[in-house]
């Protein structure tokens, strides 16, 4: 069957009605599949996010972790599926999103401050053209304060250490003041004093009933710091509650042996045309 | 005066114009760290002129101007092309699109030239800027006739105006530009198209660079792409700052550099006059040379600096600490300078240190050496209870061996906040340190 036939149908029915679908989901993946170059990355993902709590996403490297971020946030193209965002697709709902890259995704050596960095998630509230007011920049300072780096908003980004350029990019999705907030590996590299900081902001960030969904690696942490978790390897391995969902048994599926015939089959549709891709 | 108004001020004032429209430009570029995409245009831009010309056979501007933008968005295009699916990196697919569209481009000027036409590939590399003529005002009172307008070069007036669309859609979409080139994800998340963004500033720099060759040429072209906003850089790590001082550098190189190709043959005594667009590329190059020795924050002689005063620090520190220890065993100690010099290691850091400490009263320095100060007496003691509390800190809570933890101490002793120094005091609970000697309160 072609990859892309799922979607060609005429206005498709919002997801929250299937009956596989919840409806309060902040975030809906049906029968997602994407692809680099022809090789999918991912197959068939299905995904509800539980609404005001912290999910995980944890799966060996090249398990389409942070593809699967991406691609919810429109950011890659889909093979195929449907990804909806509060019951709509994301381009009309980009105001509600968050986004905390990986800290190695972007020049620290740029000219700008903290501050600055702080702002720019308040450049979709402010809007095209317009210039950041002190409103804005007195809002970025709030949120800068609320990861404990007031003290360094003047300071140019490159003499940060790591730990607090990290918390410069939480600091900057605090000010996108979203509703459901996408994080690739927030604690990769950071001191003790930041994973604290970044813990207390995400509990934070769910008491007050946003959702956060975080790539994350280190698996000691997963059941201090997450209520949900999904195992992924390139396909939906467990989905659920830590306490039921992380399990000696799904890890071992997770990481270990590999798929090889999916992996197989993934070289393949590499080497060759899709049918019906163009 | 008629000499000025008809040949200097439109020639000084095209050539200032082209170098601040590519400066401003320029800015972007280097943040995506894409500046060699300006050689890569001014080179494609050849083909472009001559289908434009072959196309609608005439060398009126227009045309030409049309086809060398074109070429350059096809350039920009193929880069891209070339970059993703031919598995190369950026500086590579530059190199080949633009080594083969310019190929292709003398090609054809060979083709037109066999049909007896006059097409000069050399005015698109060096510009003429020495014919850039406003044949009308002799005077200063005729600028205010507005006939005389009529006449202006047609190269400064279209550079005027790319300059302040340039400086208009910076100013506009600065916001944009800056979220873009540093974060084209977050960008894109948020629903500003770093693609778009991205592609219109390539074509603007596409066209501000067409429009700057004929006059000024393509290696100046080059050069403002990237020199003014590189010794922008090395002042500021503001972007702000940044792009105005890119202008103003511009600016200095576009009028100095014009002026001192005028009057430099004259200064050395020799006939004629340099050309303008090379001495303005000469002189934003050795801007930036200046820049990169002398800037106060990132420039290297400042740098030095710093590491200089930082090391003389750290010597003054020891020297304390070192006649410190020596009065633990006998009161009174008196070292001589050259005794000093050699406990220091020698060199500028310790004669700074030894200079610096007495002028800060560390020290009082008489015919027979120095000795400390009850002032500089108290610093000791601090030093050398820091150093000792890292020890004991290093022996007993790291495990570390005691003859192993001296010189991780004196690293240390140097960087100790005085939270960390009290902290290390409420861990230490101990009157000695590992090796038995006193902790000094």
């Amino acid at each position: 069957m072609p990859l892309k036939q799922a979607h060609r149908t005429a206005a498709p029915e919002p997801l929250s009605r299937l009956p596989e679908h919840s409806a309060e989901s902040p975030l809906s993946v049906h029968d997602v599949t994407v692809a680099y170059h022809r090789k999918p990355v991912l197959w068939d993902i299905d995904f509800d996010a539980p609404a005001g709590k912290l999910t995980a996403i944890v799966g060996p490297n090249g398990a389409g972790k942070s593809t699967l971020i991406k691609a919810a946030m429109g950011l890659i193209p889909l093979a195929a599926g449907r990804i909806e965002i509060f019951g709509k697709p994301i381009r009309a709902q980009r105001r509600l999103v968050g986004y905390v890259p990986q800290r190695g995704s972007v020049d620290w050596d740029f000219p700008v401050s903290a501050l600055d960095v702080v702002c720019m998630g308040r450049y979709r509230a402010i809007g095209w053209c317009r210039p950041v007011t002190k409103r804005h920049r007195d809002a970025a300072m709030a949120c800068l304060e609320r990861v404990g780096m007031a003290g360094f908003a003047h300071r140019q980004i490159s003499r940060l250490s790591g730990g607090q350029q990290q918390r410069v990019f939480l600091a900057r999705a605090l000010a996108q003041e979203a509703m459901l907030y996408f994080m690739d590996e927030p604690f990769a590299g950071v001191d003790a004093a930041t994973e604290r900081a970044i813990v207390e902001v995400l509990r934070t960030l769910r008491d007050e009933g946003r959702t956060v969904i975080c790539v994350h690696h280190d698996l000691h942490t997963i059941e201090d710091y997450f209520d949900h978790v999904l195992l992924l390897n390139m396909r939906i391995v467990a989905q659920g509650p830590v306490a039921a969902t992380f399990t000696r048994e799904n890890l071992q599926k997770t990481y270990g042996g590999r798929l090889t015939l999916l992996d197989e089959a993934s070289e393949a549709l590499a080497r060759t045309a899709a049918p019906g891709a163009s | 005066m008629s000499l000025f108004l008809q040949v200097d001020l439109p020639a000084a004032l095209t050539g200032t114009l082209a170098a601040l429209c590519c400066a401003l430009l320029g800015n972007f570029l280097l943040l995506r760290r894409q500046s060699l995409l300006g050689d890569a245009i001014s080179h494609t831009v050849l083909p472009g002129i001559v289908v434009g010309f072959l196309v609608f056979g005439t060398r009126s501007a227009g045309p030409m101007l049309l086809g060398a933008i074109a070429a350059a968005l096809v350039a920009a295009t193929l880069i891209e092309l070339v970059k993703r699916y031919g598995k190369l990196e950026p500086g590579a697919a530059m190199g080949v699109v633009f080594s083969v569209m310019f190929a292709l481009g003398v090609l054809l000027i060979e083709r037109a030239a066999a049909r007896t036409v006059d097409l000069d590939a050399e005015c698109v590399l060096y510009g003429q800027l020495e014919d850039v003529l406003w044949l009308g005002p002799t005077a200063p009172g005729d600028l205010l006739k507005p006939s005389m307008w009529s006449g202006f070069p047609r190269e400064a007036a279209t550079l005027l105006v790319i300059t302040v669309v340039v400086a208009a859609g910076i100013a506009l979409f600065f916001k944009e530009l800056r979220i873009t080139a540093f974060d084209p994800e977050l960008a894109s998340s948020v629903g500003i198209p770093a693609g778009a963004v991205h592609f219109a500033t390539t074509a603007l720099v596409a066209v501000a660079a067409v429009a700057s060759f004929e006059a000024v040429g393509s290696i100046l072209v080059v050069a403002m792409l990237v020199c003014p906003a590189a010794t922008a850089r090395m002042f500021t790590d503001r972007l702000t700052t940044q792009v105005w001082l890119s202008g103003v550098f511009a600016v200095v190189a576009g009028i100095g550099g014009y002026v001192l190709g005028a009057l430099a043959p004259v200064w050395l005594g020799m006939d004629g006059s340099l050309s303008a667009a090379g001495m303005i590329t000469v002189l934003s190059g050795a801007l930036l040379a200046l820049a990169i020795l002398l800037a106060p924050g990132h420039g290297v002689v400042a740098k030095r600096l710093r590491s200089l005063s930082l090391s003389a620090g750290i010597a003054r520190e020891d020297l304390l600490a070192m006649l410190f220890r020596l009065e633990e065993n006998r009161s009174g100690v008196t070292l001589t300078r050259g005794e000093i010099r050699g406990a220091l290691g020698g060199g500028l850091p310790s004669r700074i240190a030894l200079r610096h400490a007495s002028r800060r009263g560390d020290l009082s320095i008489g015919a027979a050496g120095a000795t400390l100060t009850d002032a500089g007496r108290a610093e000791a003691r601090r030093l050398v209870r820091t150093h000792r509390l890292w020890e004991t800190y290093l022996v007993r809570e790291l495990g570390l061996r005691p003859d192993h933890v001296h010189s991780t101490a004196e690293a240390l002793e140097h960087v100790t906040t005085e939270a960390m120094a009290q902290e290390l005091g409420e861990r230490a609970g101990a009157a000695a340190d590992p090796h038995g000697k006193p902790i000094p309160d």
